[in-house]
């Protein structure tokens, strides 16, 4: 729909512009938080591809944004004090290099996805949302019983890691960084949507019975979209720990679920750039009503029901009107 | 003709509680004819549809499908077997455009669902077999239109062009002409006449005019037992018909 392109454009120029217009004038701050709303953003596109486009209301993601998050904080801690992680069957050291940190976070994420998904997906409905919500609090509480890694006081990275060619440490290059890996994943989805996948995962969705007499398992489908989902938030988790230099059990927390899913709902459940702009609007909510007082929950929450009451669709819903059916 | 059955029933049976929907029912469909299932509401016809699909597990029988024991396969199975359905209320993806309903059938026929990266709608054989049947149905005009802006009757339309695009080897068809009109109804009998020839149909229909017209075969089908067999011509002559069905429906 042209509108909503349209739209879409602009959000992504503002995500852009506000950074670089913070980097014209020395605040890095500002772009720490523009950071910070653009990782919060993989999350929930990720998040979107399984809640939005396949129907599955998972309130356990939280699992796969710590998974990223200790990923990075595990193989950065070794890196750190020298030692391997295991040397048995085969060594593996640590590493401060954000590209194979991204790797096994995608890698190990997609795996959890794909075992919590085989199970979970075996249910629908609020069944679904309580098997994944349980599956999500396991994870927190392992983290937090688990003293190798920081237990409930999470581990300290001092250096952010690496990536070839950039000074990762300048908020404006890691923006930069965060902001590529936005839009490829923003690219990926486009084409996941748009693909017979995309379309058999939309149908799974509208209507099961359909979907099973043209002879599409539903259940691979969302199997398969549920892992893809789970390994982007893996990755936006690697991220997010790699901005904080910090990890804790808190990334796993249900809190971290229900922050997603408020970025989609208030974005615009299904659409493109809904967990963007919904991010990026907790982001400056959470910065400038948190200024104002500490309960800014309050007024977010009102925010949201507004939304939630008078926006079918989101603020993107609100702004373009009804998704049309497309070609 | 000796034609060996595309599709064959053997003693199906299914009860939910003390009511007994299917009691052992057996026929079968021969290559290039129409078996029509009649009977009054609630004789178990769409029941004995969903048995056949693979949507309602049966308690006792065997689903023969072109001389295989199909009974032990889920719905999707069957489906890819070659068994395509059409349901008694639509049964749609709503929020798609009709052509991108049509689609998805000839997705699952290509069995290109794990294709991730391609855009399906720009994939000119799946969108020309989508079309086609469209065509095949009288809704290419209606292409664009999101699925849940047609009217009752077109939707049952694209019921069945969602059908066609699974090429199948046996239809199964839930009162495709409900709803449909004079006209409709006229256009759909004309067109179920000549598409015998691509796979029988098995077809449930409340229309006892277009019944008589396309049927080479009709079973009867009254508390869940067929209660007889036959050409059009024995089945109207039928005494025990006449009394359980046809008595009410024809004026």
């Amino acid at each position: 729909m042209r509108r909503e392109h349209r739209l879409n454009a602009l959000i992504l120029g503002l995500v852009l512009a506000v950074p670089l217009w913070a980097w014209a004038t020395s605040e890095p701050f500002t772009i720490t938080l523009a950071t910070r709303a653009v990782i919060f953003a993989i999350a929930g596109v990720g998040l979107n591809l399984a809640l939005g486009t396949g129907g599955l209301v998972s309130l356990g993601h939280a699992a796969f944004f710590g998974i990223g998050g200790y990923a990075m904080g595990i193989l950065a801690s070794h890196a750190q004090t020298y030692t391997p992680l295991f040397e048995w069957p085969f060594v593996l050291e640590g590493t401060k290099s954000m590209p194979v940190i991204w790797l096994l976070a995608v890698a190990a994420s997609a795996l959890a996805a794909l075992m919590i998904g085989a199970l979970s997906l075996r249910t629908s409905g609020v069944y679904f949302i309580m098997i994944t919500l349980a599956f999500g609090q396991m994870f927190y509480y392992f983290m937090i019983s688990w003293p190798a890694y920081g237990g409930e006081d999470g581990l300290s990275i001092y250096v952010r890691n690496g990536f070839p060619g950039l000074n990762t440490l300048d908020p404006i290059q890691f923006f930069a960084l965060s902001f590529a890996i936005l839009c490829a994943v923003l690219y990926l989805v486009t084409r996941l949507r748009a693909s017979a996948f995309g379309l058999a995962l939309g149908a799974a969705r509208q209507n099961e019975a359909r979907t099973r007499a043209v002879g599409i398992d539903p259940y691979r489908v969302r199997l398969l979209a549920f892992t893809l989902s789970g390994a982007i938030t893996g990755l936006a988790g690697a991220l997010f720990a790699d901005l904080n230099r910090f990890v804790s059990p808190v990334m796993f927390s249900w809190h971290t679920s229900g922050e997603l899913i408020v970025f989609i709902i208030l974005g615009g459940v299904g659409r493109l750039m809904g967990p963007v702009l919904g991010a990026a609007l907790y982001v400056a909510l959470e910065h400038h009503l948190g200024g104002l007082s500490d309960y800014w929950q309050i007024y977010f929450g009102a925010i949201l029901l507004g939304v939630v009451l008078f926006a079918r669709g989101g603020l993107i819903g609100l702004i373009v009107g009804r998704e049309t059916a497309h070609d | 003709m000796t034609d060996t059955p595309v599709l064959e029933l053997r003693n199906i049976c299914k009860r939910f509680g003390a009511v007994v929907a299917s009691n052992d029912v057996s026929l079968d469909l021969r290559p290039g004819e129409i078996h029509a299932l009649i009977g009054p509401n609630g004789a178990g016809k769409s029941t004995l549809i969903a048995q056949i699909a693979g949507t309602l597990p049966s308690d006792a029988g065997q689903v023969m499908f072109e001389g295989r024991d199909v009974t032990g396969l889920d719905a999707v199975a069957r489906a890819r077997a070659g068994l395509g359905r059409t349901f008694q209320i639509s049964s749609l993806a709503m929020e798609f455009t009709v052509l991108q309903n049509a689609v998805l059938g000839a997705v699952g026929q290509a069995r290109t669902a794990f294709s991730l990266l391609r855009p399906v709608m720009k994939d000119r054989v799946l969108v020309a077999a989508a079309e086609a049947a469209l065509e095949a149905v009288g809704l290419a005009e209606f292409r664009a239109l999101r699925t849940d802006e047609l009217s009752h009757g077109q939707r049952r339309q694209l019921e069945v062009a969602v059908a066609l695009t699974l090429r199948p080897r046996a239809f199964l068809m839930d009162e495709p002409m409900a709803g449909l009109g004079m006209e409709g109804t006229a256009a759909m009998t004309g067109f179920l006449d000549t598409l015998r020839q691509r796979a029988p149909i098995l077809l449930v229909e409340h229309d006892m005019d277009a019944v008589f017209r396309l049927a080479d075969r009709i079973s009867v089908l009254v508390y869940g037992e067929i209660v007889a067999t036959g050409r059009p011509d024995e089945i109207r002559a039928d005494a025990a018909v006449r009394s359980a069905y046809l008595g009410e429906a024809t004026p």
